[in-house]
């Protein structure tokens, strides 16, 4: 169930994002002001190569910021060791994992990592977390096949499984559905959604899918050319924000029907 | 992670063929001494012949203990590597460890000439060869480790070592070019690569680093493990990246490092002992596959040896022809029966 309590588990204070090119910074957005509660869905929008997986691997620690900090439950992303970040924060991404004979339980059991001792070994807590995570996502018939036999709808369950092997308040998915065809692709919101729902989990994804994100997603994070906007959906719709996102020559967004749709004439 | 019991059949038969073939080693070679009295040897009897004594103990034991050391070694280093960089093709050797060892050898032998004879006598022991070749192996790998930290991609070490590697070999074929012919003979010698020579005083330093590696090894169980994901996945399971691969870098570099400094280049087995070890256990995971490379690793090279020692005859091939001759087959078949080959 979600918190009556607000608490905001991710706050971001005048954070900019961006690369560093030899000696000059690329910064991609800048003056970014975030602020997430904990147990919302939350979704990142916005057109290629806007900023969003850069958002989301600054967010993860993956990549530094360029200036401003980070907030994890009100403490420094900085200051977090990788391992303490690793029980606060997992991921799913969509690199391709090495080629490995790796079986889909012991990826997922590899989400228990920063829990288990020096040489890895699972104890009963580890197995149940595992079962459950599979449990979650439904994969129970996979958990012994190799993973590189797997679909890409049934490895994203198994990739968000490990994640949820994890145990951590915070997951965050690049592009969760990136390859996958319109039924896998509301599956897998679905799951995000009843995941945040029963769990209480914050969730924070990238995605394409607009039009199924405004209707699942509990918050947007809008990225467009004049910078990113953040709040909950209907107040996205309300203040015009989701009409900026694409050029308007070709998609518009509709009000009433709250959908982007094509512009006839084109 | 899973399963472990159903690897304990495979661990039990591998451990005692391990020791047979240990024993055939020993009581194979060109001098044939009944199986009894070596065995009356072995638990520290007296024999009817004191010279079946001195080359049971002084010469096959400790050839055969090197070979298990030698094997092991090389193939821990090789899986190493391939998870590191995961590329099935990486081996022991990629990071320009053999190439560094060689140009030690090779400016101890080679370069004697020119600076005459008072060097020569050096030349012959076995501690400056392995001395050199343990220096040479040690300044290459600093320097593709110095490079390594200053570039953030992981290939491209795997590229900076085999660059490495050709500037070695390179100022190598110079030296050897201006260099007497018996001397570039010697030099051939060392590179054909031998098991055998090693005194029981050697032996101990090389078990000493060799346990130290491995000991390093199980340590990085976890991070080799996470690697399995890639290094963004890794990383977002607390490992720390650099110094993971700080570790292993020179884990792999002691491992190698004296293998080739007591034995020369002994090619094929680092990169193929964990291909066989992948094939014959079906797994990925580490905590598995290094006690079944360790194991194989050092099968292969007994097997190898006993062969290169050619019973009953007086001759021994060069251990590096042997392993490439018997093992590289080996391989090609594995992988046609198996059709995939793995990280």
């Amino acid at each position: 169930m979600k918190t009556s309590s607000k608490h905001i588990i991710l706050k971001t204070e005048a954070l900019s994002i961006g690369y560093q090119q030899k000696k000059k910074r690329v910064v991609i957005v800048n003056n970014i002001n975030l602020s997430i509660e904990k147990g919302t869905f939350v979704a990142v929008l916005g057109k290629n190569g806007i900023g969003k997986s850069t958002l989301l691997r600054t967010l993860s620690k993956v990549q530094n910021s360029l200036d401003g900090n980070v907030f994890l439950n009100n403490k420094n992303l900085s200051e977090y060791s990788n391992k303490e970040l690793a029980t606060s924060l997992s991921l799913v991404l969509t690199e391709h994992l090495p080629e490995s004979q790796l079986t889909v339980f012991e990826l997922i059991a590899l989400g228990r990592q920063p829990y288990t001792n020096w040489i890895d070994t699972l104890s009963a807590e580890d197995f149940k977390k595992i079962h459950w995570a599979i449990k979650q996502t439904e994969i129970e018939h996979l958990q012994h096949n190799r993973f590189y036999e797997l679909s890409d709808g049934q490895l994203q369950r198994v990739l968000i499984a490990r994640a949820l092997a994890q145990d951590t308040p915070i997951i965050i998915l690049d592009e969760p559905t990136a390859h996958l065809d319109m039924h896998h692709t509301f599956k897998i919101f679905s799951l995000l959604k009843k995941l945040v729902d029963t769990t209480g989990k914050t969730i924070i994804i990238s995605t394409h899918q607009v039009n199924l994100a405004i209707d699942l997603v509990d918050e947007l994070i809008a990225l467009s050319d004049k910078g990113l906007v953040n709040g909950r959906v209907q107040s996205l719709i309300d203040n015009d924000t989701l009409e900026h996102l694409f050029s308007k020559e070709i998609i518009k967004f509709n009000k009433t029907l709250r959908q982007f749709t094509i512009h006839k004439n084109n | 992670m899973k399963n472990n019991k159903t690897y304990k059949k495979q661990f039990i038969l591998l451990s005692i063929l391990l020791v047979v073939l240990w024993f055939v080693n020993i009581c194979l070679g060109s001098v044939s001494i009944p199986f009894q009295e070596i065995f009356y040897i072995l638990i520290g009897e007296e024999t009817s012949k004191e010279s079946w004594q001195t080359i049971i103990l002084n010469f096959r034991v400790p050839k055969a203990i090197t070979a298990i050391l030698v094997g092991s070694g090389l193939s821990i280093s090789g899986l190493l590597m391939q998870t590191l960089f995961r590329n099935p093709l990486a081996g022991p050797f990629v990071l320009g460890i053999s190439s560094g060892a060689s140009l030690g050898v090779a400016l101890l032998i080679l370069g004697s000439s020119f600076l005459g004879g008072s060097l020569l006598s050096l030349v012959f022991s076995n501690w400056s060869l392995a001395i050199a070749a343990s220096l040479g192996a040690f300044l290459v790998l600093s320097a593709v480790i110095i490079a390594a930290n200053s570039v953030r991609n992981t290939m491209s070490i795997l590229i900076i070592g085999l660059m490495f590697g050709s500037l070695t070999s390179a100022v190598i074929s110079v030296l050897a070019y201006f260099s007497e012919a018996e001397q570039i003979q010697q030099y051939l010698f060392w590179s054909f690569g031998s098991l055998g020579n090693l005194t029981w005083e050697e032996l101990l330093v090389f078990f000493i680093i060799y346990v130290i590696g491995i000991f390093g090894t199980f340590m990085v169980i976890k991070p080799l493990n996470s690697f399995l994901l890639g290094e963004n996945y890794a990383k977002s399971l607390g490992i720390h990246i650099k110094k993971s691969r700080n570790i292993i870098l020179l884990i792999t570099s002691l491992l190698t490092g004296v293998a080739t400094a007591f034995s020369g280049p002994i090619a094929f087995i680092g990169l193929a002992v964990p291909h066989i070890a992948k094939m014959l256990f079906n797994t990925s995971n580490h905590k598995i596959l290094i006690p079944a490379v360790i194991i194989i690793g050092a099968i292969v090279l007994l097997i190898c040896d006993t062969i290169a020692q050619l019973p009953s005859s007086e001759y021994t091939l060069p251990i590096n022809a042997i392993t490439s001759l018997f093992g590289a087959p080996v391989v090609i078949w594995l992988l046609i029966r198996k059709k995939k080959i793995y990280v």
